[in-house]
């Protein structure tokens, strides 16, 4: 499943062809996607949906360069990062991914500040920049005032909206959130797709998002699911086309 | 510098573990502090104190058996030698059986020419002089007792039986933490008006300086043939031999002090291994998430190895500082142990062996740490 133009170009922000990737487990080969074609247009807000093992957090962890694929390609933003070394895509993740995942996985002895900076540690930005994007960032979530709270001094919700200010602190080209309000409340959860959106709506932030909601999926621009490694439904797909178009 | 608060933020996470981590190398270190203080004391450190050029003449038959007095004149004679000198172990306790002294008869005449290095003030050395009953002593055995100049010092004898009465004519001083400052001297004439008619005109040994150490060993040879064949024939050696064979006496104490330290050591990278193993494993996924933000795989492995290091660096720099306090304030054998001082290299050594086992200890979790995939870890949580 595919969104492209009539002559078969893309111009979109990510660009996915023929994606697989398979494990062997056991000697059993195991193909977790098989194919698959994607395009992601700067600014949207697409969610992946499915069934456990449909392959949502392999998919999620190709387009954010933590995991190779067995074939097929991934560009972003025109850089091509399926043949990147494994230094290359480090570097590259810093410069274009954010990261939110379900568990939070902040750091528990640094204070919210610290979590957030820490991607900044990479930069060659001063102290008193890095100070200044990091207060910026956790005002974005609406946590000027936890800014020296640890972890274990936080709700669920505000850990997340750390890690989210930890994501987009660095200004990242786009955002991989892995099940963001998976362990959340319902009210928790509201909170923090209300801050995804205004992401997308304010700040024209591109946003990857997997869930097993359909509450929280119905909020993204476009629902993909995932079915034994393949898209097989569009939610509000622009164009379908078979996979010869890809 | 802008990575040094993760690293200490870590450390701390779990207090009680590093107290006890830091606690082990400090302890650790401390043991190799004292040890090498013990181990240089035993004469670890013969190649220091000895003289080159300096031969040491016994009997033949070993240290107990005397030699006559009158060899010294014919020592002189032989082609190289400067100056001879002799000594008679005396063997007494002040006040108590546990305060040993190291006391020695001294040749008067020709003690300061074959042993400069032992300064006494001139006044002092012409007081002990014309004093039978004189006594000089090392700075050491002073501060040791509380004696100072003038003092009368009644010393009881364990080879030589009754109380010795002496007069404390003067304090000596040899090259700091390289010369023994503990013995006790006395004019040999002293001790010949009390002693028996069979060790009359007899001495322990001789010390022979000569004028070029490089024929130390065909003066020694030179000395052992002109008493050949005699009722006192001679074994003559250089003075650093003569104390490396001392030493000998004691037992390898090298040996047995490099196997302790061994253990010790082994026994830490054991324990501090684990311990960073353990650090690691619980925390996989921060780790992983690390990496997920753009930290590389080489950072992430630095990262942990510092955590060992530092842990390695402030335990063991601990344990050796107070190793070499407590050492500069207490030696456990004062009688045995002349020297007892823990050298600037020892304990630069002990600090390159706790950076090494810090740096052994945190490699493997450090690789494993590298080699952790975000993908994997992740998936562990």
């Amino acid at each position: 499943m595919v969104r492209v133009d009539a002559f078969g170009n893309s111009s979109s922000l990510i660009h996915v062809r023929g994606l697989d990737k398979k494990y062997y487990r056991g000697g059993e080969e195991i193909h977790v996607l098989q194919g698959l074609n994607l395009d992601v247009e700067k600014g949207e807000f697409v969610a992946f949906m499915g069934p456990s093992g449909s392959g949502k957090t392999t998919l999620l962890n190709l387009l954010g360069g933590l995991d190779v694929p067995s074939a097929g390609s991934i560009t972003v933003a025109g850089d091509e990062i399926t043949h990147m070394s494994s230094g290359k895509l480090t570097e590259w993740r810093a410069r274009h991914v954010g990261f939110v995942f379900q568990m939070y996985n902040l750091i528990p002895v640094l204070t919210a500040f610290q979590n957030v900076e820490l991607p900044l540690l990479l930069t060659k930005l001063s102290k008193a920049e890095r100070r200044k994007h990091v207060e910026t960032a956790l005002g974005v979530v609406g946590l000027s005032d936890r800014i020296h709270h640890f972890p274990r001094q936080l709700s669920g919700g505000q850990e997340q909206r750390v890690t989210i200010a930890r994501a987009i602190v660095s200004d990242p080209t786009f955002l991989l959130c892995d099940e963001p309000t998976g362990d959340l409340d319902r009210k928790s959860a509201d909170e923090i797709m209300e801050l995804i959106l205004r992401l997308v709506k304010e700040y024209h932030k591109t946003v990857l998002m997997v869930t097993h909601d359909p509450v929280v999926a119905q909020r993204a621009d476009i629902t993909l699911h995932l079915e034994k490694g393949a898209l097989v439904e569009a939610g509000e797909l622009e164009i379908a086309t078979a996979g010869g178009a890809a | 510098m802008k990575f040094s608060g993760l690293v200490f933020a870590n450390l701390f996470r779990k207090k009680l573990r590093l107290l006890l981590t830091l606690g082990s190398f400090g302890v650790a270190l401390f043991l190799f502090g004292f040890l090498a203080v013990v181990r240089a004391g035993f004469g670890g450190g013969v190649q220091d104190v000895a003289g080159a050029d300096r031969v040491v003449t016994l009997s033949r038959s070993g240290f107990i058996q005397l030699l006559p007095r009158a060899y010294q004149d014919r020592m002189l004679r032989i082609p190289g030698v400067k100056a001879v000198t002799f000594d008679q172990w005396f063997g007494g306790v002040y006040q108590d059986e546990k305060n040993g002294v190291t006391e020695f008869a001294i040749d008067v005449a020709n003690q300061r020419q074959v042993f400069p290095e032992m300064k006494v003030p001139e006044d002092q050395w012409e007081a002990f002089i014309k004093d039978r009953r004189g006594a000089i002593v090392g700075v050491k055995t002073a501060q040791r007792f509380g004696w100072k100049v003038g003092d009368h010092i009644p010393i009881k004898g364990t080879i030589f039986a009754g109380t010795w009465d002496f007069n404390l004519d003067g304090i000596y001083h040899g090259r700091p933490n390289k010369d023994d400052e503990t013995q006790f001297w006395f004019q040999w004439d002293y001790l010949q008006e009390r002693v028996g008619a069979d060790i009359k005109g007899q001495v322990g040994w001789y010390t022979v300086r000569i004028a070029n150490p490089d024929d130390a060993a065909r003066i020694s040879k030179a000395i052992d043939a002109e008493f050949a064949n005699s009722p006192y024939e001679t074994h003559s050696d250089p003075e650093s031999v003569f104390f490396a064979n001392w030493v000998k006496q004691f037992g390898n104490i090298q040996l047995l002090i490099l196997s302790i330290g061994g253990v010790v050591f082994f026994t830490l990278l054991l324990v501090t291994g684990n311990t960073m193993a353990i650090a690691v494993r619980e925390r996989t996924a921060e780790l992983a998430v690390l990496k997920a933000v753009g930290y590389s795989d080489r950072f992430v492995m630095l990262f942990v190895l510092s955590e060992s290091l530092v842990i390695a660096l402030i335990g063991g720099g601990l344990g050796l500082v107070f190793a070499k306090v407590i050492t500069t304030l207490w030696n456990p054998l004062p009688g045995v142990l002349q020297i007892f001082y823990f050298s600037p290299q020892a304990m630069l050594t002990g600090l390159l062996v706790t950076l090494a086992v810090g740096a052994i200890s945190g490699l493997l979790p450090a690789i494993g740490a590298m080699r952790l995939r975000v993908v994997d870890a992740l998936r562990r949580v």
